[in-house]
């Protein structure tokens, strides 16, 4: 069991998740066993380089994973309704009252021949069952409450006449409509221009804030995460490998991932002769079975230390601190050994 | 969108121009002239000159052609398309109200073409890989392979033959079901799957999936969501089509006896009647110019993508 913060009320509780795609022999097990918990107004980052499945995770909490894939096992409680267990009728009336997601590409989600203000009216006329009128107007007073210029003229455009950045805007107006308690961000800066991508965010930061909105926001950039986030996540072949507040997340990571993940990365004040490392290998197949931590074939400390548990048995949860834990082998080993800096960069 | 019309109607200048060169010139790919074949052996070979050279007087056949050609312009501005060698009348005469029942097969059987067309291809796509879906588009296959005439005889066959409940030549506006339907059913095939397959299509986009995500219903997606998109290609589809219906109504109205410009156009060609014949292709031509305008207008109408202005 992940240590989460406790906030005073857990509004998603997953717990054992699992996901699977394609059938037959081989499936490919892109969600496997997650526990995760986000608290009434927190903002949980969950970080994970592509294919890790956190985009999997994030269309299997709202149910919208299409066949071939499937919810094989374990459990979602929404403020404690069990969201397996609804039916298309309460799907329907949960997802965008209780909960919405963004996506990466904002342009290919807004619906190319409807005006924008028709798509973000939308929801207030089917779900609060506004009329035509005050629909359009509250849709107006959305699209300047996230910063679109000229909302009344904007709203009779058509996506194709928008920037990225503005879609992305629209698309979190038409995500906070209802005013969900919890919003998910499916890498939302991804697709846009860097100096868009920081405005992005504040918004959402901000919108969250305003509306007392739960945010998980899913990305690879640890940026994002430092900006925005409480706590953050880092999964790893479909599973959670280390959880924990957002300082120590990202100053001084426990898994071997996690720290790798953090060295890949580019930050500025770096000292000249250091040269951004990767990760050598690649993720592994998910169809295959992976009896112990899957990222040991690539782990650099494994090899260091010499650890056989690695390959043969899943490590489970190993508290660092309070609200901090990591799944690794290699914790419980002296903290002298472990703390031996891997950023010094051994590898010339 | 005014402007538009007007720059789409501006283009279709020259292709008015070109129809009218084309039916004129049809005269001079007839070996000898119409009047010379009117008299040839009949009259003796003094008075068949003499008629001859009065009647190549009449119709300017003794003008260049490019005079000719103004004249024959001049005269349908002034609605005259010449008069019927065979029918002894002008041709406008005989060609208005059957224009008129040719619009009339032509729209019902769009009509039924659609509704069927429209409601198979969406249903089969919503319950996709069904009983349902592997029924329509096998059906579907049966029609696209068919041509409209051989159905025609099928259903009269059916109708009229063994369940007597239409009579085999049918008066009055009962004798517009059967080709209405033969036309019809026959077009909803091709509608159907282009409908199908635009909709799956469609249903796999990204904009339906963040729909999906705000709590649309599975209808609400279907309809106000996937299928404003779907019609985009389907009125391209349709707008061929009427091509289709008008050139099948040649052959079906030829079989069902419905008196249509299509049916005039087969007797016209068989009683070598030239008048007519050139201003039946005229007439269609001007006809499928419109439908093609029409269609580009509603297409630029229902996708905001298409650029109004240049």
């Amino acid at each position: 069991m992940a240590a989460g913060i406790r906030s005073p009320h857990t509004l998603l509780d997953i717990k054992g998740l699992r996901t699977q795609f394609g059938s037959g022999r081989n499936p490919v097990n892109a969600v496997q066993g997650i526990d995760l918990q986000i608290g009434a107004g927190e903002i949980l980052g969950l970080v994970g380089e592509s294919g890790s499945g956190k985009s999997v995770l994030a269309l299997s909490i709202l149910r919208l994973i299409q066949s071939p894939g499937r919810i094989i096992g374990g459990s979602i409680l929404f403020d404690g309704k069990d969201v397996l267990a609804m039916s298309n009728r309460e799907l329907s009336g949960w997802r965008g009252r209780d909960i919405g997601i963004i996506f990466q590409q904002p342009q290919s989600c807004l619906n190319p021949v409807r005006r924008i203000g028709w798509q973000v009216a939308e929801p207030l006329r089917q779900q609060e069952k506004l009329s035509r009128k005050a629909a359009w107007d509250k849709a107006v007073t959305l699209l300047r409450s996230v910063g679109i210029p000229a909302p009344e003229e904007k709203a009779l455009a058509y996506p194709h006449q928008l920037s990225g950045g503005q879609a992305q805007r629209v698309m979190i107006a038409v995500a906070l409509a209802l005013r969900p308690r919890l919003l998910i961000a499916d890498e939302p800066t991804t697709a846009l221009d860097v100096t868009i991508q920081a405005q992005i965010l504040e918004l959402l930061r901000d919108s969250c804030r305003d509306f007392g909105t739960s945010l998980m926001l899913v990305t690879h950039d640890l940026g994002v995460v430092a900006r925005l986030a409480d706590r953050v996540a880092v999964m790893y072949a479909g599973r959670i490998v280390e959880e924990g507040p957002v300082a120590p997340m990202l100053t001084a990571p426990s898994h071997p991932y996690a720290r790798g993940l953090l060295d890949a990365a580019p930050r500025l004040g770096q000292m000249g002769g250091l040269r951004l490392r990767d990760i050598p290998g690649s993720i592994p197949d998910l169809s295959q079975p992976m009896p112990g931590c899957a990222f040991a074939p690539r782990c650099e400390l494994r090899a260091n230390l010499g650890l056989s548990a690695c390959l043969g048995e899943l490590p489970p949860f190993i508290p660092i601190s309070e609200h901090h834990a990591a799944r690794c082998w290699a914790l419980p080993q002296a903290d002298g050994i472990y703390s031996t800096p891997m950023t010094m960069g051994t590898r010339a | 969108m005014a402007q538009y019309v007007v720059r789409r109607l501006l283009l279709l200048v020259p292709v008015v121009i070109g129809i009218l060169l084309i039916t004129f010139l049809m005269k001079a790919l007839i070996p000898t002239d119409a009047v010379t074949a009117m008299y040839q052996g009949q009259l003796s070979e003094k008075e068949a000159a003499q008629a001859i050279a009065t009647l190549r007087a009449k119709y300017h056949l003794d003008l260049p052609w490019y005079q000719q050609f103004f004249i024959y312009v001049g005269d349908l501005m002034q609605g005259d398309f010449g008069e019927s060698i065979r029918l002894r009348k002008p041709v406008i005469d005989e060609i208005g109200y059957r224009y008129v029942n040719t619009i009339l097969l032509t729209a019902l059987s769009l009509v039924i073409a659609l509704v069927l067309g429209l409601t198979t291809g969406i249903l089969a796509a919503a319950r996709r890989n069904t009983w349902l879906d592997v029924t329509a588009t096998t059906v579907g296959l049966f029609g696209i392979s068919m041509p409209a005439f051989f159905f025609g005889l099928l259903l009269i066959l059916v109708f009229s033959v063994w369940l007597r409940i239409l009579p085999v030549v049918p008066h009055g506006w009962m004798a517009i079901i059967l080709p209405a339907f033969a036309l019809g059913i026959i077009e909803a095939a091709p509608l159907s799957q282009v409908a199908r397959s635009n909709m799956i299509d469609v249903m796999r986009r990204d904009y339906i999936l963040a729909a999906r995500a705000r709590g649309q219903s599975e209808m609400a997606l279907i309809f106000r969501h996937a299928l404003p998109n779907a019609l985009i290609v389907v009125l391209t589809v349709v707008g061929l089509q009427i091509g289709n219906l008008l050139g099948g109504a040649f052959i079906v109205e030829t079989i069902f006896s419905w008196h249509g410009i299509g049916e005039l156009a087969v007797n016209a060609i068989q009683w070598r009647d030239f008048a007519l014949t050139q201003a039946i292709i005229l007439i269609s031509a001007a006809t499928y110019l419109i439908i093609n305008l029409v269609a580009d207008i509603m297409y630029a109408w229902l996708d905001p993508r298409v650029e109004l202005v240049s």
